[in-house]
C-alpha cells in the first residue's frame, strides 16, 4: 500500500508508523528465538564437503597452425577452477567445501566407468559439469541422472536438449543456438539488416547453426536472400581474394551471415565479400555467452580474476562453467542442503537468482532447464550490442524472447 | 490599500528573514567523477558548480575527517587513496591502500579507515596519521560495501560475489559474523542510533534491514516502478533521514530514488532523477538530497521536506560518490 498523499501529513505518517512498527515487533521476537536455535545448531555441524566432477571427453577440433590460436587445454576447466575458488571464500564463512573432481577419458565407456566408481564412493557428487561431444551427451548425461545428481551442460549448444530431449535436473548454462541465433537477429533487425546471404558448412554442427539462423530470420522476420553451402576444401588462405568475391555474388543483401562452429573457412569472409557488407554469424559480429571485452557491471573484477589465475581470456565455456558452479553453490548456501533433488527444486524456482556480470539476475527456464541470460554481440575487440534490445517485448521476462520459449518447448521435465 | 501593502511589506521581511538563516546554512558538496578522474565542487545553495578539481585516476568513495580538513579520496586506478587538504584542494599525500580501492569509511575515532579492496577480497585498515597499515582482513569475493557503527564497535563491508555482510570486530579486527543477503550487496548503512543497519542488493533489487544486536534480517523491502522492468531496479546508495522518518535509496539503472519509511519500511515514493543514480548525500541541514547519476553525467538535488526534485547540475563523467561539508 503506498501512501502518495498521506505521507506528508504527519498525522497519517505517526499512525501509520505506531501501526506498523506494533505488528513488526512481534515478528523480531519470533525471528531472533528462531535464529538463536539455528545458530546453536549449526554451530554443531561440520563441514559440509560438496563434490562436483567435470567430465571431460577429449575432442578433435580443427588443427590451427599458431600455438598461440590452439584452444588452452584447460579451456571450460578453468572457468569451473575459478568458480571452486570463489564459492570455497564464501563456503569459508559458512563451513561449506567445494571440491572439484576431473573426469578424462578419450570414450563414453571409459568415462561412464569412472563415473560409476566416484558415485559408489563417500560424498557422492551433487553435479557433473558435462563437457562432451554432442553425439556423446546423452549417454554420459543419462549416467549421470541415474545416480541421482545434477547434469550441468557447459559446452553443448544443441537446441534439441532445449525443446525437446529437455529432462529434469538437466541445467544448461551454456547458450543454446537458437538463443545466440535470435540475439543476433534482434540486433540486425534493429539496424533494418533483413537482406541476408547465408553460408553454412558441411558438418552437422554448421547445418544446426544454420537451423537457428533459418527460425530467428523467420521469427523476427528476416528474408534469406541466398543460401549456399560451403563444400570446397582447398586452402583459402592462399586464394581467398579470388574465391570469396565470386562466391558471394548476388544482387543485394545486407550481410553475409556465416555458419561455421569449426571455423574452417569464415574467417576469410570480412573484407572479401562480392558487396561491401558485414559479415555476421560465427565470424565478424558473434553471437556468444562471454567475451572478454565485457566490462560493465563489475564484469572488469571477473576478468581479471580469471586472467590473473589463468594468464589468458575468459571464453564462453569458461564462463558456462563458472556459471554451472556459482548455480550449485548458491543454492547450496541459499537451501542449506547437498541434496540433488533440493538443489534442482530450488534452481528451477522462482527464488533462485544469480548475478553474474551482465547487468541482472539469471535465472533457469524451469520448462527447459536453460540458464536465461542476455546475450552479447561481439566483434574480435569489442561490445557491438547486449541482447536482448529494449523493445522486444515478452509477456514474462524479456530474456525469453531468446531461444526457444515455454508454447514451442515440449520435454517431459517430471521428476 | 495601505492594509494591503503593510500586508505585503510583512510578507516580503519575513522572506528574507527565513532567507538569511538560509544562506548561512549553505554547504559544500564534492562529487567524485569516476571516468574524468576530477571532483565537482558544488555551493548547496546556489546549487551551482563552484569548482572542479583533478585528482588521481578513477575516484570513486569519497569521505571527509570528522573536522573537514580533509578529504580522503578512494582512487581505484592509482591503487591509493588520496587526502586533500579541503582549504587548498590540493592533495598532500597518498595513503597506503591495497590494490583498487573502492570505498571505506572512518573509525568514529577520525583515525582507522576500513578500506575495500575490491580486487584482492581483503579490507584494509590504515591509521591515517602513521600512514600505515594496521591490518588486513580476509573477506568474500568483491567487497565493496563499507560502513561503521555509530559507536565503533563494528565495521561491515559486503562482498559482491559472496553476498555476505561481513561483521569485523574493530577491537580484534577479527569476522565475528556474516550475513548472507540477496545478489551483489553493495552498500549499507546505519541507523543513526545504530540499532540497524540497510543493505542494498543490487542484482537481487531488494535492501535488507538487519538487526545489529541478532545480525539477522529484519525486514527486505522491494520495489516495483510502473513501466520499469524489476531487472532493472538495482539498488545502490542509501541514506537515511536523522529524525527516523525516511530513508532514501538509489535504484541505480532505473533511475529513481525511492523513499521509503524507515520505520514501516513501506516504499512511500519513487522520484524520478537522472541515469543511473548511484550515491547520495543530504546538504543543508538535511533539507536537501544531492544524487550522482553516473550516465547522465550529473547531480540531481532533491527537496527533502517537499520530496521533489528541484534541479539537474551538471557534473564531470560518471559522477559516483558524494560527500557534503557543512
Amino acid at each position: 500500500m503506498v501512501l502518495f498523499l498521506n505521507i506528508k501529513n504527519p498525522a497519517y505518517y505517526n499512525i501509520y508508523t505506531a501501526l506498523t512498527w506494533f505488528w513488526r515487533h512481534i515478528g523480531i521476537t519470533t525471528k531472533g528465538l528462531c535464529w538463536l536455535f539455528l545458530w546453536q545448531q549449526s554451530a554443531q555441524a561440520a563441514v559440509q564437503n560438496i563434490n562436483i566432477l567435470y567430465v571431460q571427453q577429449r575432442q578433435d577440433v580443427s588443427a590451427e597452425p599458431l600455438l598461440l590460436k590452439q584452444a588452452a587445454s584447460n579451456k571450460t576447466l578453468a572457468g569451473a577452477t575459478l568458480a571452486i575458488d570463489d564459492s570455497n571464500t564464501t563456503g569459508r564463512f559458512l563451513k561449506q567445501h567445494y571440491q572439484l573432481t576431473v573426469v578424462e577419458g578419450s570414450n563414453t565407456g571409459e568415462l561412464i566407468s569412472q563415473l560409476n566408481a566416484l558415485f559408489a564412493a563417500q560424498d557422492a557428487p551433487v553435479a557433473v559439469l558435462v563437457d562432451v561431444p554432442e553425439s556423446e551427451f546423452s549417454a554420459i548425461s543419462n549416467a549421470v541422472l541415474s545416480h541421482g545428481a545434477l547434469v550441468m551442460n557447459v559446452s553443448n549448444r544443441d537446441d534439441a536438449l532445449r525443446q525437446s530431449q529437455c529432462r529434469a535436473r538437466l541445467l544448461h548454462t551454456v547458450p543454446s543456438r537458437a538463443m545466440l541465433a535470435d540475439a543476433m537477429t534482434q540486433y540486425l533487425m534493429s539496424r533494418r539488416w533483413r537482406e541476408w546471404f547465408v553460408v553454412a558448412g558441411n558438418t552437422k554442427d554448421d547445418q544446426a547453426y544454420l537451423s537457428a539462423l533459418q527460425r530467428a530470420a523467420k521469427r523476427f522476420g528476416a528474408k534469406i536472400v541466398e543460401q549456399k553451402n560451403w563444400s570446397f576444401d582447398t586452402d583459402l588462405r592462399r586464394v581467398a581474394q579470388q574465391e570469396i568475391p565470386l562466391f558471394t555474388q548476388h544482387d543485394d543483401y545486407d550481410v553475409v551471415v556465416v555458419a561455421d562452429e569449426q571455423h574452417a573457412f569464415d574467417k576469410y569472409f570480412p573484407g572479401n565479400t562480392w558487396l561491401p557488407r558485414p559479415v555476421v554469424g560465427t565470424e565478424g559480429l558473434v553471437p556468444t555467452g562471454w567475451h572478454w571485452t565485457l566490462e560493465q557491471w563489475g564484469a572488469t573484477q571477473l576478468q581479471n580474476r580469471f586472467y590473473s589465475q589463468f594468464a589468458r581470456e575468459m571464453t564462453e565455456s569458461d564462463y558456462a562453467a563458472w556459471l554451472a558452479v556459482r548455480a550449485i553453490s548458491e543454492a547450496v548456501t541459499r537451501t542449506k542442503s547437498v541434496a540433488p533433488g533440493a538443489l534442482y527444486d530450488y534452481l528451477i524456482s522462482d527464488g533462485f537468482e544469480l548475478a553474474a556480470f551482465k547487468g541482472r539476475k539469471l535465472s533457469f527456464r524451469a520448462w527447459s532447464g536453460q540458464l536465461r541470460q542476455p546475450i552479447p554481440l561481439v566483434h574480435p575487440n569489442g561490445l557491438t550490442a547486449l541482447l536482448p534490445l529494449d523493445g522486444y517485448m515478452h509477456p514474462v521476462t524479456d530474456l525469453d524472447t531468446l531461444g526457444f520459449d515455454k508454447p514451442e518447448v515440449r520435454c517431459n521435465m517430471a521428476k | 490599500m495601505n492594509l494591503c501593502n503593510v500586508t505585503h511589506l510583512t510578507k516580503l521581511s519575513l522572506v528574507s528573514l527565513l532567507m538569511l538563516p538560509l544562506s548561512v546554512l549553505a554547504d559544500t558538496a564534492y562529487v567524485s567523477n569516476e571516468k574524468s578522474d576530477t571532483l565537482t565542487v558544488i555551493d548547496t545553495n546556489t546549487l551551482e558548480v563552484i569548482n572542479t578539481v583533478d585528482v588521481g585516476m578513477r575516484p570513486r568513495g569519497i569521505i571527509f575527517s570528522q573536522d573537514y580538513k580533509y578529504l580522503y579520496i578512494c582512487a581505484s586506478e592509482s591503487d591509493a587513496v588520496q587526502v586533500m587538504d579541503v582549504a587548498t584542494n590540493r592533495i598532500l599525500h597518498n595513503l597506503p591502500s591495497g590494490e583498487d580501492p573502492e570505498q571505506f569509511a572512518l573509525h568514529p575515532n577520525n583515525r582507522h579507515l576500513y578500506i575495500a579492496n575490491e580486487d584482492s577480497a581483503v579490507v584494509t585498515v590504515v591509521d591515517t596519521e602513521s600512514r600505515t597499515v594496521i591490518a588486513q582482513i580476509d573477506v568474500g569475493i568483491e567487497p565493496e560495501g563499507m560502513a561503521v557503527s555509530p559507536d565503533g564497535k563494528w565495521v561491515i563491508n559486503t562482498s559482491e560475489t559472496t553476498n555476505m555482510l561481513h561483521w569485523i570486530d574493530t577491537s580484534t579486527h577479527e569476522l565475528a559474523d556474516n550475513t548472507l543477503v540477496d545478489q551483489r550487496p553493495r552498500h549499507v548503512e546505519f541507523s543513526k542510533e545504530g540499532s540497524l543497519v540497510w543493505a542494498s542488493a543490487e542484482i537481487g533489487g531488494t535492501v535488507a534491514v538487519i538487526d545489529t544486536a541478532t545480525r539477522s534480517i529484519n525486514h527486505t523491502i522491494r520495489f516495483a516502478i510502473p513501466g520499469v522492468h524489476r531487472d532493472k531496479i538495482q539498488p545502490v546508495g542509501i541514506k537515511l533521514t536523522d529524525d527516523g522518518k525516511y530513508a532514501f535509496i538509489a535504484l541505480g539503472p532505473a533511475n529513481h530514488v525511492a523513499v521509503v519509511n524507515a520505520n514501516t519500511y513501506e516504499v512511500l515514493d519513487y522520484l524520478l532523477v537522472g541515469r543511473r543514480v548511484w550515491q547520495l548525500a543530504f546538504a543543508d541541514n538535511q533539507s536537501k538530497l544531492l544524487t550522482t547519476n553516473g550516465v547522465s553525467g550529473d547531480v540531481s538535488v532533491i527537496d527533502v521536506n517537499k520530496l521533489k526534485v528541484v534541479k539537474t547540475i551538471k557534473a564531470g563523467r560518471y559522477p559516483w560518490g558524494v560527500v557534503v561539508k557543512p
